[in-house]
């Protein structure tokens, strides 16, 4: 195997310079954006899952002493641009967006009118006199039967609440497969509606001058670049003269990768009126009108032989993308269907995915969008394994895809060239000592009828895809300045991954550089180069290989003045902490400091044809997919009087290649992991039968706190993958093990009373229902 | 309108506000301290935590008025310039923060809670811990931070 050693600063717990601005009050979020005369916006949204509009009255809003102006379709829609995302634009099959709602409205959140005022305050209470008459419809809200509607449709426009489908059909091999299997297993699993949950919500200030042109947006976004070009094609303005602005960035999951409705919605409120404009969501809208998730269902057949070997699977998905998807969800089936394999040899596959549309909040991005394979398979493997007599932990041994195997090709002809899933399963087995759980669980049952549980998933996660450009190439611009300090230069978006630390550390190790000398410039567009955001467990990979391409061509042109400068080759030259020395000869030095004084201060000393300066632009692309992958073991006890659920272990192996930090690494494995938990144990967004939401406060949607969370255990499995620094990403893979390792624990202890579960979440009264 | 006269961070403030206008709101736009952060707005993330008197309050939950004659110490005031108390450096050291936001609320909540209780166990930290939501550390680094800060580590 192919191990890494640590570097000078690649692969060390490097403290995050982002941290004591943040600790001490000092973070820039774009609330934190002010200026003299700056407007505040309010949306009026729809009350109605489905509703005709009879009238919209603003006349009381208008003369409200305060109110700048109240906004309709009427004001706003005539001649924006498209709302759909430039990165995966997909206009055909996406959903009909438009500013704000026209003839109807769709979802209980919809915007139907933008109230901008001198202050919030002020605004709300306008909302409160815009009176929008609504002649309701009949809701689709039922994902599992909007595809059969054909009366009531989300979207009139476009004939059906089918918003994708697509399928590899069964055929006569999969009948082969089927009728020599020993032991064929349906199952049919679920996931429940749950939201991305930032602690900051979404916000913008906007700002259109008239005089100059320019319009400045500071938003709370991910994906810098890609808002420019959304907002430039909504507001029409040419996209050289609009600047977007991300300071601080407090969270997104996913959320702020494409730029949402709302934004847009203010950006041409601000065009209109020649003013700054500022929206920050309040909680009740970010947890009505952001984006949804995870509403999914998958039917699973999987045909194996006497002993467990898997011959074949099926699986049939089918997702719930809401009223107006955001960005390029509302149709992941196709992955869903594709990565169902996952770790395991499975020869066969055949896959069928739909994507519906319904009268609810759209769905979008949320810390791996199409993790249903996971959860899916991994509850499948369990329910395979009682089918056939063997314990979960058996049959995914006999299953699982060995390193002799490798590469091994999927049979969608996908290829895992660096992958460990059998050693990150048998290095989280043995850090629980799964046999002595076994014991343990068998024992507490038979003498106290207590229910103990084990769980385990395992994944594979195509990160930073290079298959799915723009999204695979990220740009990095490196400028030494006179001083010999270094400015990195990109197009990320950070919003707690700490790429302010963890891209220097890549930087300073690469050119050879003190740590401290090296800062990282992101979320402006004006200081930075096209990029593909912070999303997808990128930018280790692909942003990170970026920065080391252009710092090993500064360190290059560097290491070719000193020599003219020191009169030596550049072949014996080293840079180390700052240093140019020459080997063997540690007396002859210059320092790097002195170099870029040279390169800008000095010129008729560097040598023949150099241009001045000290800088260079490297992009790279990533390889179509670097599958990183991780194994989850939770162990749970459920207490039959409340019906409970106590984590006492969670145990996390995974293998993200080269950890650049293993802190952060660490950081992020347990914050997608604690958001799995909670999608799976307490968090539920409501909807009754009509489509009111049910669960608008953090009262009714409950994330997990401090309370619940069990401490996470991690081992690390880290092989180099095939990319320049042998990062795999993993910002994902948390959310995407724990899902089902905590429902295959609750399941596994259910089963000792007999109980069977399929469906989440898996809350206290779900848990009395089931027990006998 | 109304009068609010308020030491913040040991120093008076003296304005005319609306009497609906909350503290939160104040201290972000009228003291300029936008440390204080909003998260729900309704009393339950924590992330607009501030000391009235040295005790734990949200500043969503209260008027300005409210604080009238009352001393407010926000996140910016809990070290000195340009260094950090000793549950921020705990923070810092632990990795309980990520994307920052409802980190000023923590600090806040917890410098409050170890006044209190010097030397708490493990479920007392994080039944103090409760009454703040992160979405992106999953409370790990939090723990054990309060831990630090307490001396146990």
């Amino acid at each position: 195997m192919n191990t890494a050693p640590a570097g000078r600063f690649v692969g060390q717990s490097v403290k995050r310079r982002e941290d004591p601005r943040l600790l001490t009050g000092h973070g820039k979020y774009v609330d934190d954006v002010a200026f003299p005369g700056m407007l505040h916006a309010a949306f009026v949204r729809s009350h109605m899952a489905r509703a005709r509009i009879v009238s919209i009255d603003v006349d009381a809003a208008r003369a409200l002493p305060g109110v700048v102006a109240v906004l309709t379709a009427a004001d706003l829609n005539a001649g924006a641009g498209t709302m759909q995302p430039t990165m995966l634009l997909n206009d055909a099959a996406n959903a009909p967006l438009r500013p704000l709602a026209e003839a109807d409205v769709r979802f209980v959140g919809d915007a139907v009118a933008i109230v901008v005022a001198e202050n919030r305050y002020i605004a709300e209470d306008a909302c409160d006199l815009v009176d929008v008459d609504l002649d309701p419809l009949p809701a689709v809200i039922d994902f599992e039967t909007a595809a059969a509607d054909t009366e009531n449709l989300v979207h009139p426009e476009k004939g059906t609440n089918i918003a994708q489908q697509s399928a590899f059909p069964l055929d006569d091999a999969w009948e082969a497969v089927v009728a020599g299997a020993a032991h064929v297993v349906t199952e049919t699993f679920y996931q429940h509606r749950q939201t991305n949950v930032p602690m900051e919500t979404r916000g913008i200030v906007a700002d259109y001058d008239p005089g100059s042109g320019e319009l400045h947006l500071w938003m709370s976004t991910q994906n810098p670049h890609e808002a420019r070009a959304a907002m430039a094609r909504v507001t029409g303005v040419a996209e050289a003269q609009v600047r977007v602005t991300a300071g601080d960035v407090g969270g997104g999951f996913g959320q702020k990768f494409f730029t949402p409705h709302d934004e847009l919605v203010v950006a041409l409120a601000a065009r209109r009126l020649g003013r700054a404009i500022k929206w920050i969501e309040d909680r009740r809208e970010n947890l009505i009108a952001s984006n949804h998730a995870r509403v999914d269902r998958s039917t699973c057949t999987v045909a194996v032989d006497a002993d467990g070997h898997i011959l074949g699977g099926y699986i049939d998905n089918l997702e719930d993308c809401g009223a107006f998807p955001v960005g390029s969800t509302g149709g992941v089936g196709p992955f869903v269907g594709m990565l169902f394999p996952g770790p395991y040899r499975v020869p066969l596959l055949r896959w069928k995915s739909t994507a519906v549309w319904t009268n609810t909040c759209g769905r979008g991005a949320y810390r791996g969008p199409w993790m249903m394979e996971t959860v899916a398979r991994e509850q499948m493997m369990d329910a395979v394994a009682r089918a056939v007599g063997l314990d979960p932990l058996e049959l995914r041994r006999r299953n699982v895809i060995h390193a002799s195997e490798l590469p091994y090709t999927t049979a969608m002809g996908f290829e895992y060239d660096i992958v460990t899933p059998e050693e990150t399963l048998e290095q989280a087995v043995g850090l629980l000592d799964y046999e002595a759980f076994r014991s343990e669980q068998a024992r507490a049952f038979a003498e106290q009828g207590r229910l103990l549980g084990v769980g385990i998933s395992l994944y594979i996660e195509p990160s930073s895809m290079g298959s799915m450009e723009p999204l695979g190439t990220d740009t990095a611009i490196i400028r030494v300045d006179p001083t010999g300090k270094v400015v990195v230069s990109m197009g990320t978006g950070s919003h707690g991954q700490g790429l302010e630390t963890t891209m220097p550390q890549i930087v300073a190790e690469e050119l050879g550089v003190a740590l401290d000398d090296v800062v990282l410039v992101q979320g402006d567009t004006a200081s930075t180069p096209f990029g593909r955001g912070t999303g997808g467990s990128g930018s280790a990979v692909i942003g990170g290989g970026a920065c080391r391409d252009a710092a090993a061509q500064v360190r290059a042109k560097a290491l070719e003045i000193a020599a003219h400068l020191i009169e030596a080759a550049p072949a014996d030259l080293e840079l180390v902490e700052g240093v140019v020395s020459v080997r063997g000869t540690p007396t002859r030095t210059l320092p790097f400091a002195e170099i870029a004084r040279v390169a800008h201060l000095d010129t008729a000393r560097l040598p023949e044809g150099y241009e001045p300066g000290l800088e260079a632009t490297a992009s790279y692309t990533a390889p179509p997919f670097t599958w990183s992958n991780a194994c989850h073991v939770c162990a749970v006890e459920i207490e039959r009087d409340t019906g409970l659920v106590r984590i006492d272990r969670y145990i996390v192996s995974e293998d993200c290649g080269v950890m650049i930090n293993p802190m952060v690494v660490e950081g992020q494995i347990a914050g997608g992991v604690v958001q799995g938990i909670g999608g799976v144990l307490y968090e539920h967004f409501v909807y009754d039968d009509d489509g009111n939401p049910l669960t608008t406060t953090f009262l009714d949607y409950l994330i997990p706190t401090a309370t619940e969370v069990p401490d996470i255990e991690y081992g690390h499995v880290e092989t180099r993958s095939n990319t320049p620094g042998g990062h795999k990403g993993m910002g994902e893979g948390g959310a995407i093990g724990a899902p089902p390792a905590v429902f295959n624990a609750v399941a596994d202890a259910l089963a000792l009373v007999g109980a069977r579960v399929t469906r989440q979440p898996l809350g206290p009264s779900q848990i009395l229902a089931l027990l006998p | 309108m109304s009068r609010v006269e308020v030491t913040v961070n040991g120093k008076p403030h003296d304005a005319e506000v609306e009497a609906r206008k909350t503290l939160a709101d104040f201290l972000r736009e009228d003291c300029g301290l936008t440390g204080t952060h909003l998260g729900c707005e309704h009393g339950v993330c924590g992330a607009c935590t501030v000391l009235l008197d040295g005790a734990a309050v949200r500043a969503c939950l209260l008027f300005a008025v409210q604080a009238t004659g009352h001393e407010v110490t926000t996140v910016e005031g809990l070290a000195p310039p340009g260094e950090l108390s000793p549950v921020q450096a705990a923070f810092r050291d632990c990795h309980g923060l990520q994307c920052g936001f409802c980190t000023p609320g923590l600090v806040v909540s917890v410098t409050a809670f170890l006044a209190e209780q010097p030397d708490p166990d493990d479920a007392a930290i994080r039944d103090a811990l409760s009454g703040n939501l992160c979405r992106c550390t999953g409370y790990q680094g939090i723990i054990r931070a309060v831990k630090q800060a307490a001396g146990q580590a």
